[in-house]
């Protein structure tokens, strides 16, 4: 669209007045603008949500947000027990993917990695695991472990392995490498290399990172029930789907309080470390 | 030893009582989490290690990595659809996170009540996951593509206003103050002061979202609206577990590509 070469470019920058490279610059907006709009329409139509199907859409909306309040205040004693198990299993999820990711990411840093197979293998695996949608695996996983905490938590590890490897890596891979080498000349091996050139070196981001992957997995942990996945969401579904609005109002402010306040501490704890 | 009067360590650093203090009670607060966390969640784990878990195992795996070809041409008409939905509502909300991005950014709007109550309302669309908007979405105006479009336009506005308005806060003023001077008012103003320094930055910003509103596209349709999800919830009712292989590959697939496309053409724009 835009990489096709241009025969007039060697002519405009040439000498001529800036108008012209101004007109072009113009044109090429358009052309941009047109193909977006173009886009928009046909993606509109296809989805059946152009204008008026917001226009006539809109009163379901009003009228389902109208019968969200009042909220059942007194429901909020009932959703302890699986909030605390949302939190429950992002806590797992996350020690366990923050323990794997170590090697993991140490096989996928360039610097590290023992040889370049190792190293696009694991690099590649990482990624395609990031295409992966949280939900989608915790779908699969129900259908091998049933329904359950289980399934979510597995499903949160292999998802948040993705990110933690992937940010993981790249910080190993920008380290300052003389310490590592002082400690292979002074006759340390790949371990020792390891305990004592790399990770000092990323402590504080790795900590950093696994709040970070903390906070996203609670956010995820928070919507597995609907697919049977353990948490509060199986109580979210299941108050929407028996049109009991008062609870799903409840349930949706307390997981609003949560995802504030544990966002807000682990910004704090992260601003701290880094 | 003989050495170690040749060879002195440099001494310890002494540590302040305050660190140990606060490095004891981060320990115990760790602990207890954990401590709270293991005893307190229920796993079945007689569930999990059971003959059927071994023999889920041995259908499910196999099968997701055998896709059934059959439904392929499907599978890519409702990723066609997924696509669809994440661009119709990226665009949505790419452009109403403007004005929200403008009353939250400090140097356009003098008034603070204004900014903190454009900022909170951006931090609480933020706080929602997109799955939790469409179930509310789906149960207002029932299982469609349309429900999942609303749903990633309203979740999407959280954080295209949010960055919105941080490019706008770190605009060059002197443009404004200049246009300002010269008796420009305030559409003048706007659309050749302001405009023309934010528009590569709003762009990137709203393909680096359609980046993200594609994957939680893919999704949505597990509760009724849409896309290829709606495929997947299907064949996992039927347990055909080789249709969500194909379904699966299709993901990565299409996923990979946009993610490449996506960071190519910011890279142009920016």
């Amino acid at each position: 669209m835009k990489g096709t070469p241009n025969p007039q470019q060697g002519t405009v920058d040439h000498g001529n007045p800036p108008g012209l490279r101004a007109q072009q610059a113009k044109w090429k907006l358009t052309f941009v603008f047109v193909v977006v709009v173009l886009v928009y329409m046909f993606t509109s139509w296809q989805t059946g949500s152009s204008l008026i199907d917001l226009w006539y859409g809109l009163p379901d909306v009003w009228r389902m947000v109208l019968e969200l309040f009042p909220p059942n205040w007194g429901y909020a004693t009932e959703t302890w027990g699986r909030l605390s198990e949302t939190i429950q299993m992002a806590i797992i999820a996350t020690t366990v993917a923050a323990i794997l990711c170590i090697p993991i990411s140490l096989m996928a840093s360039s610097n590290i990695a023992p040889n370049n197979y190792v190293y696009n293998i694991t690099k590649q695996i990482m990624n395609i695991l990031r295409t992966i949608p949280d939900l989608l695996l915790a779908v699969i996983f129900v259908g091998i472990f049933g329904i359950g905490a289980f399934s979510g938590i597995m499903a949160l590890i292999i998802f948040s392995l993705g990110i933690l490897a992937k940010l993981l890596a790249e910080t190993i891979e920008a380290i300052d490498k003389n310490p590592l080498e002082a400690i292979r000349a002074s006759g340390g091996n790949t371990l020792q290399v390891i305990v004592y050139g790399v990770m000092p070196q990323i402590l504080p981001q790795y900590t950093s990172f696994t709040l970070y992957v903390f906070e996203i997995n609670v956010r995820a942990s928070l919507v597995l029930g609907f697919v049977g996945a353990g948490g509060i969401g199986q109580l979210l579904q299941r108050s929407i789907s028996f049109f009991q609005y008062g609870r799903a109002m409840m349930i949706i402010i307390i997981i609003f309080v949560a995802v504030v306040i544990i966002e807000y501490i682990s910004g704090k704890i992260r601003e701290e470390i880094m | 030893m003989a050495q170690s009067q040749t060879l002195v360590l440099p001494p310890k650093k002494k540590r302040s009582t305050k660190k140990v203090v606060r490095n004891w009670i981060i320990a115990v607060l760790l602990i207890a989490m954990y401590v709270w966390t293991f005893s307190d969640i229920g796993i079945n784990w007689s569930q999990i290690f059971s003959e059927r878990t071994l023999n889920n195992m041995g259908r499910v795996i196999p099968q997701l990595f055998s896709p059934e070809w059959a439904v392929a041409p499907d599978a890519l008409r409702l990723m066609g659809e997924t696509l669809a939905m994440a661009y119709t509502g990226t665009l949505m909300a790419a452009l109403l996170a403007v004005p929200f991005g403008f009353f939250a950014a400090k140097n356009m709007i003098d008034s603070r009540l204004i900014n903190t109550a454009a900022k909170w309302s951006l931090d609480g669309i933020r706080a929602f996951p997109e799955i939790m908007l469409a179930l509310i979405f789906v149960a207002a105006i029932g299982p469609s593509a349309f429900a999942g479009v609303l749903a990633i336009a309203v979740g999407s506005i959280g954080m295209l206003g949010k960055l919105y308005s941080e490019v706008i806060e770190s605009i060059d003023m002197h443009v404004v103050e200049s246009l300002e001077a010269n008796g420009a008012n305030k559409a003048q103003i706007l659309f050749y002061g302001i405009i023309p320094q934010v528009i590569p930055e709003f762009l990137s910003y709203a393909i680096y979202r359609y980046e993200i509103d594609v994957r939680s596209s893919t999704i949505l349709g597990l509760i009724g609206a849409g896309g290829i999800g709606m495929m997947i919830q299907i064949s996992t009712m039927n347990r055909n577990w080789d249709e969500v292989g194909m379904a699966l590959l299709i993901i990565i697939l299409v996923v990979t590509v946009i993610d490449y496309f996506s960071s190519y053409l910011r890279k142009r724009i920016v």
